[in-house]
């Protein structure tokens, strides 16, 4: 099992709906979030002036700095592929943070890391993640990339995509359809 | 500008009121602290759920209140069964949460009074007491003036209990800025032309679009949740998306086709559009000849309005506006422009969207698949009751004579009703405001505060201490959405559904919903025959099964979907008789032409801005709702301010750079009160500045969005008022920057513009006139020098 995510970038509004819905379905308290709104504007006013959404969050990488950089081993993959952080074994040093080139992880205000789970006690109860099924776009698409029917799988298998800073081989689990 | 008899008062300046709002705060702080201490994860079986409609906007999304054992609110998900939410809200209804949890809601009921020293301050009152006080002015309203004394201005569901209440009370002077400032030149064009206004949701049928054309309407900004869905939707079908706005707002940076217009020549392109279809014969003669009246008419009416003509007005490429049109006509009719909703721009808006609907009509669109669908709807009967006393005289007598075309009350007039200057007879001397805020709503605040002075009563019922509060004499906390029942959402869609809304939880502090302040105030005027019933869910009840449902059903599903037998769309070669005056739709508008209008849209250029100011465009932001959502926690933490969208080169040329803080001036020399940031941005013409409205919130007890961002509705002081249907035009005003902080007595002195600009003209005048005696007497003086000269020759 391999989750990934595809985000939309022709669809997506900006909205920061995704942020809400995490917010309130993983208690992340008010001033911090798992996810967010990138805003790309490139060219100039008026004929080559372009601009598109990105929904960000941890990319769920397959190669993880922030697992290896760990001190004391509470960030760790889970099956599926999903990179948590266990708060009891947290420290807080903030190592993980530093090695992150996506900047996807923050310090809770109880001391520990946080980041996004892939919503992982909503795959459990047979659920999508939080931020995929507030979509008012439907631009983020998530499932299991070793299952070649699932609506990821399909869906980069007919859009093209990129993924962010592949130079830091990471490999990110998050791609974004162009 | 100065109050005199009604000072503002800060709400909850009440110490007890003060205490309570501190101890709240700890409350809700510790409780995302252990929350997040269990680290427990929301596990959806143990959760509980009732069935509401959210009220953060007005598109009513139907949605699921998720509760856990303790009965606290874990979180709002949308119903799956509504065409509204289609299973997901928006952020505001996903923070929706946060109006009920906001800890500077309004608590108690407040009445002003006076001290000894003449200070004005409210006093926390039981429900009892403010609601005699309310009573008793109103009868006192009613004896010395009359029962139709009164204006109700209202937004949202509270409208229709304080509606029916003033109705029964014999009263008809209702206005929502939803109309006049609003959506009602799009209802009123709309109908000139195809007999049938457009409501909401608006049916335009986007998800079937081939293409879709959005005039200054920025959807994703806009967040009407079902819309946004549909436009995703058009996006995956490849539709082809036109936008017509001087930026590039997030739909026009999806859009094949995106026209940076000048703003306020819409009208130019509007009519080139009609041109190019007309000349180049790609419009759908078929449809035009069996459906429509006035094609020759218009014909010849638009055979100079070349897309070359209009490029010189509107500075779009004339290739770009046929290629555009070209573009509509290859979809059609699976092709619609968006009506759109705030049209009150420049005081021309019926007939602009009234070309708009033209063009929906040459396109084929109305009544076709994928242009505009005719909506359905189940009728929930009214609970019987006597019949309402009629009123001696009601808004239509002293708005019909001037704007014909008026189709509800407007708030504008009852305001300038409400001025003492204004004839006795149809002089409103209190107003009854629910769910608006309207000194934030409508434009010209000196007029506004004047007649607020000449107001006996102001009754303001709110769930936050919105700016109005303060100017009130009673102020009632109401419920908010998911802490009571209210009328039925059963508007006109697809499909025929009614959405249920019942409380979820308790109503915290001392809020009440409005149909019991309403039955309540009605037992206390002598109404009592027509509230035969004990509560709201009784009507409810009532009024379910009529139509073959319950309450108890309701409850369990919250949206019923009712079969229809009514098309959506035209039957092909359907003979279709529109509701119009000849029974098509009119190109040549009859009713418009007997009512001295003009028949069709003509050009008429508005205002450019004077060298160093910029036209003010103001919208939306997806997170917020009008000026109602900023002190809402979880939107405001996603958008906490606007800012100022300036283009780069415009910003050079004034050395402001990006984050640098800013205010604004307008034409009329009134300055912004707060400052913001400056957002310097290719995504904007540089003659143009953009900014989104409802920030700049001035009340203290809105403890975070006070003094946040820049308010837009003091800087539109030059309002153009439609002549058809009464709306005010806001779209015609200019700021400038002003980089240097500029004083309180400054800002204070520049608001009062009317004065300034009168001791202006003064000023000028006398200094006209001094020139004038001295060039006189220089005149008389040449003149007696000539004449000598001559007598000497």
């Amino acid at each position: 099992m391999r989750y990934a995510m595809a985000m939309d970038t022709r669809k997506c509004v900006g909205c920061s709906d995704c942020v809400v819905a995490c917010q309130t379905e993983n208690n992340v308290p008010l001033g911090f979030c798992r996810d967010w709104i990138v805003e790309a504007v490139k060219g100039t006013y008026p004929d080559t002036v372009q601009m598109h959404f990105k929904s960000e969050r941890c990319m769920h990488c397959e190669n993880t700095p922030c697992v290896r950089t760990c001190p004391t081993g509470a960030s760790h993959v889970i099956e599926g592929g999903i990179v948590k952080v266990t708060h009891d074994e947290c420290i807080g040093c903030g190592a993980c943070i530093e090695s992150c080139p996506y900047d996807a992880r923050y310090v809770h205000p109880e001391g520990y890391v946080d980041k996004c789970t892939f919503c992982d006690h909503r795959l459990e109860q047979g659920l999508n993640t939080a931020c995929v099924d507030v979509c008012p776009t439907s631009c983020l698409i998530f499932g299991d990339l070793d299952d070649p029917k699932s609506d990821v799988s399909i869906i980069l298998k007919e859009k093209d995509w990129y993924v962010l800073a592949p130079e830091a081989g990471t490999n990110p689990q998050l791609y974004f359809l162009k | 500008m100065k109050t005199t008899r009604r000072q503002f008062i800060k709400i909850a300046g009440a110490s007890t009121a003060g205490m309570a709002i501190a101890g709240s705060v700890l409350g809700s702080v510790q409780k995302v602290g252990e929350a997040a201490h269990v680290k427990k994860d929301m596990l959806d079986s143990e959760l509980t759920r009732t069935p509401t409609y959210c009220e953060v906007c007005f598109w009513k999304c139907a949605a699921w209140v998720y509760k856990d054992k303790e009965g606290n609110i874990k979180k709002l998900i949308g119903n799956d069964e509504d065409q509204h939410a289609r299973g997901k809200l928006c952020p505001r209804g996903t923070g929706g949460l946060g109006m009920y949890e906001d800890e500077d809601r309004l608590k108690k009921p407040l009445i002003r009074r006076t001290d000894a020293n003449g200070k004005q301050y409210y006093e926390e009152a039981e429900w009892d007491v403010a609601l005699d006080y309310i009573a008793n002015k109103m009868n006192s309203i009613k004896k010395d003036y009359g029962k139709e004394n009164m204006a109700l201005f209202v937004h949202g569901a509270p409208a229709k209990h304080f509606e029916y209440l003033f109705k029964a009370f014999g009263n008809e002077n209702h206005a929502e800025p939803a109309y006049a400032q609003c959506a009602g030149p799009r209802e009123a064009g709309f109908f000139a032309t195809f007999g049938s206004g457009v409501g909401s949701p608006e049916p335009a049928d986007m998800q079937n679009s081939k293409c879709i054309v959005f005039i200054g309407n920025h959807i994703g900004e806009n967040m009407h949740n079902s819309f946004v869905q549909e436009v995703s939707t058009a996006i995956d079908n490849e539709a082809k998306i036109i936008v017509v706005d001087p930026r590039l707002s997030t739909v026009a940076s999806k859009a094949t086709h995106w026209l940076a217009i000048k703003p306020g020549t819409d009208m130019a392109l509007l009519l080139s559009w009609m041109h190019v279809l007309i000349y180049d014969n790609i419009y759908d003669k078929e449809y035009i000849d069996k459906y429509a009246f006035g094609f020759e008419e218009l014909k010849a009416h638009v055979a100079n309005y070349t897309p070359e003509w209009a490029a010189g007005i509107t500075t779009i490429n004339p290739e770009l506006i046929r290629k555009s049109a070209h573009t509509m006509a290859a979809a059609s009719p699976a092709s619609v422009i968006h009506p759109g909703r705030h049209t009150t721009w420049y005081g021309d808006d019926t007939q602009r969207e009234r070309a708009m609907a033209m063009i929906n009509a040459l396109l084929g669109a109305y009544g076709r698949r994928g242009g505009m669908y005719m909506g359905v709807k189940q009728k929930l009967p009214k609970y019987p009751v006597p019949a309402f006393p009629h009123p001696h005289w009601s808004w239509q007598d002293i708005t019909k004579p001037k704007f014909k075309n008026a189709a509800v009350g407007l708030t504008n007039v009852l305001i300038e009703a409400s001025l003492p200057e204004f004839d006795k007879k149809h002089q409103i001397k209190g107003w009854f405001i629910a769910g608006t805020s309207v000194i934030n709503t409508i434009p010209d605040r000196i007029k506004m505060f004047k007649a607020i002075e000449n107001q006996e009563l102001i009754v303001v019922v709110d769930t936050m201490p919105m700016e109005m509060t303060g100017y009130a004499d009673v102020v009632l906390p109401e419920s908010t959405y998911l802490e009571r029942h209210d009328y039925s959402r059963a508007g006109k869609n697809r499909v025929a559904q009614v959405a249920f809304r019942m409380p979820a939880v308790e109503a915290k502090y001392d809020s009440k919903p409005a149909w019991w302040m309403a039955k309540e105030l009605g037992h206390r005027l002598g109404l009592e025959k027509y509230y035969p019933w004990k509560n709201l869910e009784e009507v409810l009840d009532w009024q379910f099964k009529q139509v073959g449902s319950s309450l108890e059903e309701m409850k369990k599903i919250g949206v019923k979907t009712f079969p229809s037998t009514e098309p959506i769309y035209l039957l092909p070669g359907e003979d279709y008789e529109f509701n119009t005056n000849t029974g098509k739709i009119e190109l040549y508008s009859t009713d418009f032409a007997e009512k001295g209008y003009d028949a069709m849209p003509k050009f008429t250029r508005h205002e450019s801005p004077d060298p160093g100011f910029y036209h003010l465009v103001y919208g939306r932001a997806p997170m917020h709702t009008f000026g109602r959502t900023q002190n809402n926690p979880y939107l405001y933490d996603l958008y906490e301010t606007n800012s100022i969208w300036i283009n780069p080169r415009t910003a050079k040329l004034w050395g402001i750079e990006n984050n640098s803080n800013i205010w604004l001036k307008n034409q009329d020399g009134v300055i912004s009160e707060f400052s913001t940031k400056a957002r310097l941005t290719e995504r904007i013409r540089p003659d143009s500045i953009y900014m989104v409205h409802g920030f700049g919130h001035t009340n203290k007890k809105l403890s975070r969005a006070r003094g946040r961002g820049i308010n837009d509705i003091p800087l539109i002081t030059k309002i153009k008022i439609d002549p058809i249907m009464g709306g005010t035009g806001m779209r015609n005003n200019f700021v400038t920057f002003i980089l240097e902080e500029p004083s309180r007595e400054e800002i204070i002195a520049a608001a009062d513009w009317k004065a300034n600009a009168a001791k202006k003209k003064e000023a000028s005048e006398n200094k006209k006139k001094e020139t004038e005696k001295k060039s006189e007497a220089k005149k008389e003086h040449t003149k007696e020098t000539h004449t000598k000269e001559e007598a000497k020759s």
